[in-house]
């Protein structure tokens, strides 16, 4: 059994990525490598304004004096950095004609996910006919957004048409000097959103990468930047449940949320980038640093991803909690098969009176691979009455994969309470063997268990994730229990 | 003899020390421990002293005492005296076999090594090296990890003496023994004691380990104990901290387990000026047990930081520890516990729990109880709380007409509880019960017992007038 899952698996994940993108060769792209030169020609080739320059430049002469950190739990080769296109305009795909022409496994994985036939077609690379092209549908969504006021763009435009919001806000969540990848991503990011939600609108609909023009092609350093204004409201996703097809094997990306007062955002996230083969070849190595700041009073933000893809996650989305009564969420389940590593997690830092957070986090690691929670929970002194829970369970299936938790927890006042647990074992064998003598086979019992297991996550996704989110998790852990 | 160089920083201090007292400093050393010695010297130099950049030093910075120009014993100056004479401990009423160091050198009323009828040794580590050479080459430095602490390489490089117990096949010592650790000189000294107890197959002991100080001069020790227990064998270990407000006491101990042998560890810090306790264990064998449990009572500006780390290398295996504190003024707990599951230690049960409480906004807590786990049919969990005490318990006590403060006493004596009702020894438990409950009212001072009786106030200058012992 298990060798026929794995193939499965294998052909599922790594079998899309044999139909791979032909490079033109006349395309647009920068040399490899990366020096100043290559920074003014990326920011000239996007026509950027003088100051967008100027912050790359000092990005990338403060990422010259960093060393690339290595303290996470996770193991891959040296990363040459100059072996690297930061560059390549929008690359033409080969368009297939007909539905026929796609992989099949392929196609029973979309079936699995159940996605709708034209979506299908999208995903796959397949020409979309003119009724459901997603350009039209999402120039539909615009329109009702911009009545509104709402700003949704790349993060292109947004540098073009919206200057002194990009200047206001870009960075002071996530500085260039935050961290190694950070500097990066600022010196060299290639597009990414930009959301603007003005004071007091609540955004009618989910706000979701998925429809957004260009959205295929945000390239590798995707930068992301969320303004929720006064008494604002919106639910943004990023991401989708089928398997991307990429062919970076660097991602470094930055996403940054501003909620002011009496604003709530809430971000999700499912990440189903190409894990690597089953022994563990090629992979994306998906380094994000996602902060979100809570600036004021009774603001909220909250996090809830779905972490299947990728050879390497590394990623932490945090909160700082400055405004007063101000609240952050983080709901996470991180999935690694095969021979994945992910080390992710989040921090709260409470700034703010009666500032509240709670962390759900699930981690579930099967085959070969490692999978770390890691996470800081800090109140200051002026923190007072602030409140975390704290709640990381760790699944393992298999005997030779890993599951870490390594929290922080630093409370800096007496009125602050902090509570933390955690608790790792595997599937019960009294479920199991519940459901194997109901007529429940193994595969789909493990599948039916790790939901239960994860869905006081699942069930904080918008409704269009949740369901394909709980498909997901299944097909992720196909063959990885015999 | 008293050597102090002033002028070079402590690392090389200590490293042109090591070379010019080389004589005293091996004794009666055996060509192994010599060995140990240099390799610890080696891994010292190259690691120095530990500093707040080193992810476990990150929340303890000793880079202020390391200025301290420190005083070295590298030969025993006190010898035999009675100890009962300037000290009784504050566990007086325990029966013990009692055994006593002053700044780091074994002091005895009738000889360095006792062996009693039943073939246990205990004694002097100086003297084991000399009457023992094959236990001390079969054990000394086989738990501790040089490598891995650049402190345990400085003990190591210079070990010379401590308590050596050994206890023999299937013998169970009755009575605990009692090591009572005085440190007290006129001027900052820099001690190392090593410590080392074997128990064989299925013997039992219990060892209390006090630390004391007679002055509120700066101190540094820097201790390393190694605990072995062989197949079945039972060890407890008691260690108690009231130590001056000046005193910085650095202990790593490593516990040994093989197979179906047990280890209770309870580490309980009443006072000191800086306090680090880094407990290492190695669970090797199947059915080992380990139960570690702490407590730390500190106020001011003391400092405690309690490390753990569990290495469960063979499965069937149980850990658990539990550790709490409470903070009060300025203070600063540390609290750092890590669970390792090796790929086929299958069957371990694991549990790590740390609660805080905080007294004070000033008073701040850092806590990180880490797992991991490399197999899977395992039940571990972990947890950590920080936080005040419970308003409805305390609303339930002034209902009860008690009054306010007396409400928090016997809520912090509650939440202490739970650590010292699980000392097995009845007039143990009590003791320490009282003591916490006195350190609690704020009336437990290092000088408590103390025959000399000297104030609090002002730092104490005394001699020990060894000519009237």
């Amino acid at each position: 059994m298990e060798d026929k899952s794995n193939d499965l698996l294998e052909e599922v994940t790594g079998g899309e990525y044999k139909y791979g993108f032909y490079t033109d060769i006349e395309m647009d792209q920068a040399p490899k490598g990366l020096t100043e030169d290559t920074i003014r020609f990326i920011s000239a080739r996007k026509n950027e304004p003088e100051f967008m320059l100027d912050i790359r430049l000092k990005a990338f002469r403060h990422w010259k004096t960093l060393k690339e950190p290595r303290w996470a739990q996770v193991e891959y080769p040296p990363i040459d950095y100059q072996d690297i296109i930061y560059y390549s305009a929008p690359r033409k795909k080969e368009q297939l004609q007909s539905l026929e022409e796609v992989d099949p496994e392929l196609l029973k994985t979309f079936e699995k996910l159940g996605i709708p036939l034209e979506e299908q077609k999208m995903l796959a690379g397949v020409a979309v006919d003119a009724v459901m092209d997603s350009e039209s549908v999402a120039t539909t969504f615009r329109s009702s957004l911009a009545e509104k006021g709402i700003i949704f763009c790349s993060f292109s435009e947004a540098i073009r048409e919206h200057p002194e919001l990009v200047q206001k806000y870009m960075g002071t969540v996530v500085p260039y000097t935050d961290n190694f990848f950070a500097a990066l991503n600022t010196a060299v990011f290639s597009d990414g959103s930009f959301v603007y939600i003005p004071k007091g609108v609540r955004s009618p609909m989910e706000l979701s990468t998925y429809f957004r023009i260009n959205a295929a092609n945000t390239g590798q350093f995707e930068r992301t930047l969320i303004v929720a204004e006064e008494g604002s409201y919106v639910s943004y996703m990023e991401g989708c449940t089928a398997p991307i097809r990429d062919e970076n094997q660097l991602h470094a990306a930055i996403v940054e949320i501003i909620a002011h007062k009496d604003a709530e955002v809430k971000y999700s996230t499912v990440q189903n980038w190409w894990p690597g083969d089953k022994d563990g070849k090629g992979g994306i190595y998906n380094f994000v640093t996602k902060r979100g700041i809570c600036e004021g009073e009774n603001s909220k933000i909250s996090w809830t991803q779905v972490e299947t893809g990728s050879a390497i996650t590394w990623k932490y989305p945090s909160l700082i909690l400055r405004g007063n009564n101000s609240t952050g969420e983080f709901y996470s389940v991180a999935v690694t098969n095969n021979h994945q590593q992910a080390d992710t997690g989040t921090k709260m830092i409470h700034l703010g009176k009666n500032t509240r957070s709670t962390i759900i986090s699930k981690g579930i690691s099967a085959g070969h691979s490692n999978n770390s929670y890691r996470g800081l929970v800090k109140t200051t002194r002026k923190a007072e009455n602030a409140r975390n829970f704290s709640q990381c369970d760790s699944l393992l299936l298999g005997d030779k994969c890993g599951a870490h938790t390594f929290p922080y927890i630093e409370v800096g006042n007496r009125s602050s309470i902090v509570e933390h647990e955690a608790t790792t074992s595997k599937i019960s064998e009294d479920q199991l063997f519940y459901c194997l003598q109901r007529g429940i086979d193994m595969e789909s019992a493990i599948g039916l268990i790790v939901n239960g297991y994860a869905k006081e996550v699942l069930s904080k996704l918008p409704m269009e994730f949740a369901v394909e989110a709980q498909k997901l998790l299944s097909i992720s852990l196909e063959g990885s229990v015999g | 003899m008293t050597t102090s160089i002033n002028t070079l920083p402590l690392k090389e201090r200590l490293l042109s020390l090591f070379f010019e007292h080389l004589p005293s400093i091996k004794g009666q050393a055996t060509a192994g421990v010599n060995r140990l010695r240099e390799e610890g010297l080696a891994e010292f130099e190259r690691q120095g002293f530990p500093h707040s950049k080193l992810e476990n030093w990150r929340f303890s910075d000793i880079a202020p005492l390391l200025e301290t120009d420190f005083a070295f014993n590298f030969s025993n100056q006190s010898r035999a005296f009675d100890i009962d004479k300037i000290f009784t401990c504050d566990v007086y009423d325990l029966d013990t076999f009692s055994v006593t160091l002053l700044n780091g050198w074994f002091v005895y009323k009738h000889a360095p090594l006792t062996r009693l009828e039943n073939g246990t040794v205990i004694g002097s580590l100086a003297k084991a090296m000399e009457l023992y050479p094959e236990l001390i080459d079969k054990y000394l430095g086989k738990a501790a990890k040089p490598k891995n602490s650049a402190l345990t390489a400085l003990n190591t490089a210079f070990i010379q003496d401590g308590l050596f117990i050994y206890v023999p096949e299937g013998v169970v010592v009755e009575k605990p023994i009692q090591l009572i650790n005085i440190v007290d000189s006129p001027t900052p000294v820099f001690l190392q004691p090593r410590h080392l107890t074997i128990a064989e197959r299925g013997a039992k002991l219990t060892l209390v380990h006090c630390d004391h100080s007679l002055t509120h001069n700066i101190s540094m020790t820097n201790t390393v104990v190694e605990i072995f227990a062989e197949p079945g064998a039972e060890v407890d270990h008691y260690k108690i901290q009231n130590k001056g407000k000046n005193s910085a006491l650095f202990t790593s101990s490593y516990l040994h387990l093989e197979k179906e042998s047990k280890i209770h560890s309870n580490i309980i810090t009443l006072n000191g000026g800086f306090t680090r306790n880094n407990v290492d264990v190695r669970l090797n064998d199947e059915l080992g047990h380990a139960d570690l449990k702490g407590l730390y009572l500190v106020d001011h500006n003391q400092h405690v930081d309690n490390q753990v780390f569990i290495d469960h290398a063979a499965p069937n295996c149980f850990s658990n520890q539990l550790y709490k504190g409470i903070l009060d003024d300025q203070a600063r707990g540390v609290f750092s516990g890590r669970i390792l599951v090796e790929r086929d230690a299958q069957q371990t049960l694991a549990y790590q729990n740390n609660k805080n409480l905080l007294l004070t906004d000033e008073a701040k807590v850092n806590t990180q109880p880490h797992l991991e786990i490399y197999a899977d049919d395992v039940k571990c969990s972990h947890g950590a709380t920080v936080g005040q005490l419970d308003p409805d318990a305390m609303f339930y006590l002034r209902s009860r007409g008690i009054g306010e403060h007396a409400a928090r006493q016997l809520l912090m004596l509650a939440f202490a509880d739970e650590v010292v009702q699980k000392i097995s020894i009845e007039a143990l438990s009590q003791r320490i019960g009282n003591m916490v409950e006195k350190r609690l009212r704020g009336e437990l001072s290092i000088c408590d017992q103390c025959v000399l009786h000297c104030s609090d106030k002002g730092p104490a200058t005394f001699n020990i007038d060894m000519s009237k012992i």
